[in-house]
């Protein structure tokens, strides 16, 4: 089974990419979600609010559509505490926001250039993430 | 034409999120999980994206964006208060319950009233970012001025 996923895990992650490079190409920008789901949240940058707007309707819409077509699975798993979801919620866009970016933005889009932020950045936040789980292990005793 | 490749942009980064697993929050906190049951999926992920994208960032050489302007200015090697701070915030929310912004869109036509949740304080955390940005700002400069 762990094989089939991976290889799932790579072509996603090739598409991922593509978009990546689309958006750079194509618009001269970093594909990355927080900055753009941001940038529209707070207000800066104003004169890319409709190419933003557009990205993030292609984001919700085009898993949506091929779930309808193909009849695919389609589950989160996500926890049913909704305390602990909202606290997450909260952590996440504060701190994508704060450090200027997230998993697309300082991981895809960083890495790729070889950029110091980005590289420091994407294993802070996985070392961060880690612990946390380490503590949901200890404290919930699982995930 | 900037709004089509808009559009062609988050439809693959939607559709590539989705069949990579990376909505399904389990293989997420799975990868996160190194000292348990580890799911290396996020890594194959994570590498498969950079490849197209180094291969961008090469073609951005002597060229200017297709829409025109410029590309993003190099990379900056500046390590603040704000970067560190913020990475560490974002992790710990990561981990908690398997939710980055990018799959947190994807999943929202299916992700139920949890996604939904997820959505709405992670809007609330953005927009309260930027004064969390400027005391961190003020307090880096306070502490230079100390030290």
């Amino acid at each position: 089974m762990i094989e089939i996923e991976w290889i799932w895990g790579l072509i996603g992650g090739l598409i991922i990419g593509c978009g990546g490079a689309v958006y750079l190409l194509g618009n001269g920008r970093i594909m990355g979600a927080s900055g753009i789901l941001g940038g529209l949240v707070d207000g800066t940058s104003r004169n890319l609010r409709v190419e933003r707007m557009f990205f993030i309707a292609a984001l919700i819409i085009a898993p949506a559509v091929l779930i309808f077509f193909s009849g695919r699975p389609a589950e989160t798993n996500l926890t049913g505490n909704m305390v602990l979801v909202g606290i997450a919620g909260l952590l996440v866009g504060l701190g994508t926001r704060i450090g200027n970016g997230c998993t697309s933005g300082h991981g895809v889009c960083g890495i790729s250039r070889v950029s110091p932020r980005g590289i420091v950045s994407t294993l802070v936040y996985i070392f961060a993430g880690a612990m946390m789980v380490v503590a949901l292990r200890a404290i919930m005793g699982g995930l | 034409m900037k709004n089509l490749f808009s559009v062609l942009s988050g439809t693959l980064f939607g559709i590539g999120l989705y069949l990579s697993g990376m909505t399904n929050t389990v293989k997420v906190q799975g990868f996160l999980d190194f000292f348990g049951n580890w799911d290396p999926t996020l890594a194959f992920v994570m590498g498969g994206a950079i490849l197209p994208m180094a291969v961008a960032w090469a073609l951005t050489r002597n060229r200017t964006p297709l829409i025109g302007g410029s590309f993003p200015a190099r990379p900056e090697t500046r390590f603040d208060r704000k970067l560190i701070t913020g990475a560490v915030l974002f992790g710990m929310g990561w981990g908690l319950v398997g939710l980055c912004p990018g799959p947190a869109l994807a999943s929202l036509s299916f992700g139920g009233i949890g996604g939904l949740v997820f959505l709405v304080t992670m809007l609330a955390g953005m927009l309260i970012a930027p004064k969390v940005s400027r005391l961190l700002d003020r307090t880096e400069a306070a502490g230079y001025i100390k030290s």
